[in-house]
């Protein structure tokens, strides 16, 4: 295709959207609306997902130590460790400290410093992630000189099989969501190809590529899934973006902290302009190919 | 530049073949007649010829080439090298002489230097100088098929295939038309009619033939549309 037939092709497609402007308009509209919600589950799902790792990240693993272990050996080899964010090590005598804190009342616990410490040595470890808690625990307990490993095995497990579980969901509904709109850009291209079908039946008289005559369709169904894309980023963006404010500045929903981020969001807002766009392609391609066989 | 072997058509869905066994050649620069009466084969041979339709048997040459063996740019390069006329003219309604015109260019990637300085001269051929503007719907049907011709012409092709071209024409305007064609095949292009306007093939004693339930019944160099028998 050379540029004065890309030149064509573009002047075919604004007629073409001018022609059927309305359905256009609507068809846009409704792209628009299922991106928007596709776009708010995405935004839901980072949040929920920086959520996780918010609570997850606070869950440390405490390793009590033997009290032959080479405790500084030990740190070295812990802090190495892929996934591990931060070790601290705690020993008896803090241990005993805090505990005595945690009581409320250090007369109970007179007489137990020094050697006669029940209490081990410890390493209080934090992931950098959740899922990776288990596994971590699991590697330090083979350590030599640790006694003994602990962690919410039970809320981590069950964090990670949320985050899985509302991941496949939003997953599963954004499809739906982008086949839906596959859908509507068929039926509007479908339209404007039966409108000019006589034209195409002529265009391929007089010679002329199928990708001649797909083309101009094709970059109708990807402005009418742009505009509708750009539509939903920007009803996203106002709309996110005065929520994070309203929540980030609500004391009383101090533990949820919207994600703020450009290089989270930012990604998102792009990839959903792409996949409009895409989308409005593919639909463009299916509708067209049944009439092109001359 | 044509050569027909053994070629033979048949419809799917249908048991009597539109074409049988037809064998036949037609040189270049030619001017043929195809005649015969309503459902023989004409449109068939035309609609072969182009490749809108396949052989069911035999094989169709054109300059040498097996056109079923076309790949897809072939097959493009192919019919950019005919020009088709039809009997409803398929025009654009909603363009204007000129744009119709210009269509058959601006599909072929042309220029649009290119298109303005074709059109003008290839509708003054056509005698239709000063109607650039006028919608198809504002012309007569004589008028008509002349935008039908200068788009078939515009981009140079070197067969024009036309398919009752006067079918929706008077005596007089089917005439007139004729005389067009007769000056476009005396500039080198060759031209193959297929028509039911006896009269007119009569008159133009040019090659004729002859087809009758998918055969080739004549053959002659300058024939009418009957043959002697009939005509007493």
């Amino acid at each position: 295709m050379n540029f004065n037939s890309f030149k064509y092709c573009l002047r075919q497609s604004f007629v073409s959207l001018r022609r059927n402007f309305w359905l256009a308009v609507a068809t846009s509209c409704i792209i628009a609306v299922s991106l928007a919600i596709l776009g708010g589950f995405l935004l839901l799902a980072v949040n929920a997902r920086q959520l996780m790792g918010d609570i997850g990240t606070n869950v440390e693993i405490c390793v009590f130590l033997y009290d032959n272990a080479e405790i500084e050996a030990l740190e070295a080899e812990i802090g190495a460790l892929e996934g591990v964010d931060n070790v601290r090590f705690v020993s008896k005598h803090e241990g005993l400290a805090d505990f005595a804190r945690s009581l409320g009342d250090e007369s109970l616990l007179a007489g137990l410093e020094g050697d006669n410490n029940p209490l081990p040595n410890a390493f209080r470890v934090r992931a950098s992630h959740t899922e990776a808690v288990p596994a971590l625990a699991a590697t330090i307990r083979t350590l030599p000189g640790v006694e003994l490993v602990e962690y919410g095995a039970e809320l981590i497990s069950r964090l990670v099989k949320i985050t899985g579980w509302l991941n496949s969901l939003f997953a599963g509904i954004s499809a739906l969501l982008a086949i839906g709109a596959v859908f509507l850009v068929i039926t509007t291209i479908r339209l404007s190809v039966l409108a000019r079908q006589e034209e195409i039946g002529i265009m391929k008289y007089l010679g002329a590529s199928d990708w001649f005559i797909r083309f101009p369709f094709l970059l109708e169904g990807m402005a009418m899934g742009w505009q509708g894309t750009l539509a939903a980023v920007a009803a996203l963006l106002a709309g996110y973006g005065r929520l994070a404010d309203y929540l980030n500045r609500d004391t009383l929903a101090f533990f949820i902290r919207p994600v703020t981020a450009g290089e989270q969001l930012l990604p998102i807002y792009i990839g959903l302009v792409l996949l409009g766009t895409l989308l409005g392609g593919i639909g463009s391609v299916i509708s067209i190919r049944k009439f092109l066989r001359v | 530049m044509i050569k027909f072997r053994n070629v033979t058509k048949i419809y799917p869905g249908s048991k009597q073949p539109a074409l049988s066994d037809l064998t036949l050649e037609i040189d270049q620069g030619e001017f043929v007649f195809l005649v015969g009466p309503s459902g023989t084969g004409k449109s068939t041979l035309i609609k072969l010829l182009f490749r809108e339709q396949l052989a069911t048997g035999g094989q169709i040459f054109f300059h040498g080439r097996d056109i079923a063996r076309l790949d897809k740019r072939q097959l493009l390069k192919h019919r950019r090298q005919i020009g088709m006329v039809f009997q409803d003219f398929r025009l654009l309604k909603q363009k204007t002489v000129f744009e119709n015109v210009a269509f058959a260019l601006e599909v072929l990637g042309r220029s649009t230097r290119e298109i303005n300085f074709k059109v003008p001269q290839v509708l003054e051929m056509v005698g239709l100088a000063g109607k650039e503007k006028s919608f198809p719907a504002e012309l007569s049907g004589g008028e008509q098929q002349r935008v039908g011709v200068a788009r078939a012409l515009v981009k140079d092709p070197i067969l024009l295939l036309a398919d009752e071209p006067t079918g929706n024409l008077d005596r007089e305007t089917s005439w007139q038309l004729m005389e067009l064609f007769t000056d476009i095949n005396r500039s080198g292009t060759t031209v193959i009619i297929a028509t039911h306007a006896w009269d007119v093939v009569d008159r133009m004693q040019k090659r004729v033939l002859a087809l009758e339930n998918g055969r080739l019944v004549r053959d002659e160099k300058r024939g009418s549309y009957a043959n002697e028998f009939q005509l007493i």
